[in-house]
């Protein structure tokens, strides 16, 4: 069981008081992109294994969303963050190199 | 079916009258909107204040309800709007949108921890926590004195009320000290 706390009401919310909104910081491919593009954007989603980053609506509390990484290996929960944002907090990215030095990193 | 007393008491609350603020919390706004409706402050994240028959909740960082006698709506909205101004804010009157439920007794805390994942054993007096109740999303809280509010949406109130009544079909686990 996935247990991550809201960053905006502080809750320790448990998997089933949250709806899923896929993979994190994925970056629109734009008005000139190709059709190639335009489909890798829509479809193509990285499902690793190891640090991955994903959007979590807390539906059953605040309805505000927000981005968890964790580990998709171990279920370790690196940090939650709101979702207003178009990076990750530079403080959570040195904790998990600090923990996982094998991370390559967001694309 | 059973052969136990029920181990909780439950009860529907009075109607009584609702309104959704919601408003940039980083601004004057929404706490002048409170102060002008209930003539209370802006509460911190998930508490709620209280004077009278007047109550404040947070509902999320940008979303206040207040709760009120039904005839102090109709002033309440007018004087929120006024406080508002031309900023931005949004002044609802959600009365009719949800029902409280109270449930009282020893082992109270204890049918309200059979059906939802949040830790019952962690809230306190005059918070709220919104979670859910098997599958519909509810909000719960206390004030220390013995009964716990339940708000649920009306169009799931029966089926609220199904879920609290069996989860109280006795017998209790004794996993709260009683009363607590």
């Amino acid at each position: 069981m996935l247990i991550l706390t809201c960053p905006h009401c502080g809750i320790a919310a448990d998997e089933t008081e949250l709806a899923p909104g896929g993979e994190a910081h994925l970056k629109r491919a734009g008005p000139e992109a190709s059709d190639v593009e335009f489909e890798a954007y829509m479809f193509a989603r990285r499902n690793p294994l190891g640090v991955h980053f994903e959007r979590w609506r807390h539906a059953m509390g605040c309805g505000k969303w927000f981005i968890a990484a964790r580990a998709t290996d171990t279920l370790e929960v690196f940090g939650t963050y709101p979702a207003r944002t178009e990076a990750p907090p530079a403080d959570l990215v040195r904790r998990i190199r600090r923990k996982r030095p094998e991370w390559e990193g967001l694309p | 079916m059973h052969d136990h007393q029920p181990i909780a008491r439950l009860a529907p609350a009075p109607p009584c009258g609702m309104v959704t603020l919601k408003g940039d919390p980083g601004r004057a706004g929404l706490r002048r909107a409170v102060k002008a409706a209930v003539g209370l402050s802006l509460p911190g994240r998930r508490a709620m204040l209280r004077e009278g028959e007047r109550v404040v909740a947070w509902m999320a960082p940008d979303e206040v309800m207040l709760f009120m006698p039904r005839g102090d709506v109709a002033a309440a909205l007018a004087a929120a709007r006024k406080a508002f101004g031309k900023g931005s804010g949004l002044v609802a009157d959600v009365s009719d949108a949800r029902v409280l439920f109270t449930v009282a007794g020893p082992h109270a805390r204890e049918v309200l921890a059979r059906l939802s994942p949040a830790d019952m054993g962690a809230l306190g007096p005059g918070e709220m926590r919104r979670t859910r109740l098997a599958q519909i999303p509810a909000g719960i809280w206390h004030w220390g004195e013995g009964a716990f509010t339940v708000m649920v949406f009306r169009s799931v109130a029966e089926h609220a009320r199904a879920l609290l009544e069996n989860a109280a079909a006795g017998p209790e686990a004794g996993f709260f000290a009683p009363g607590t």
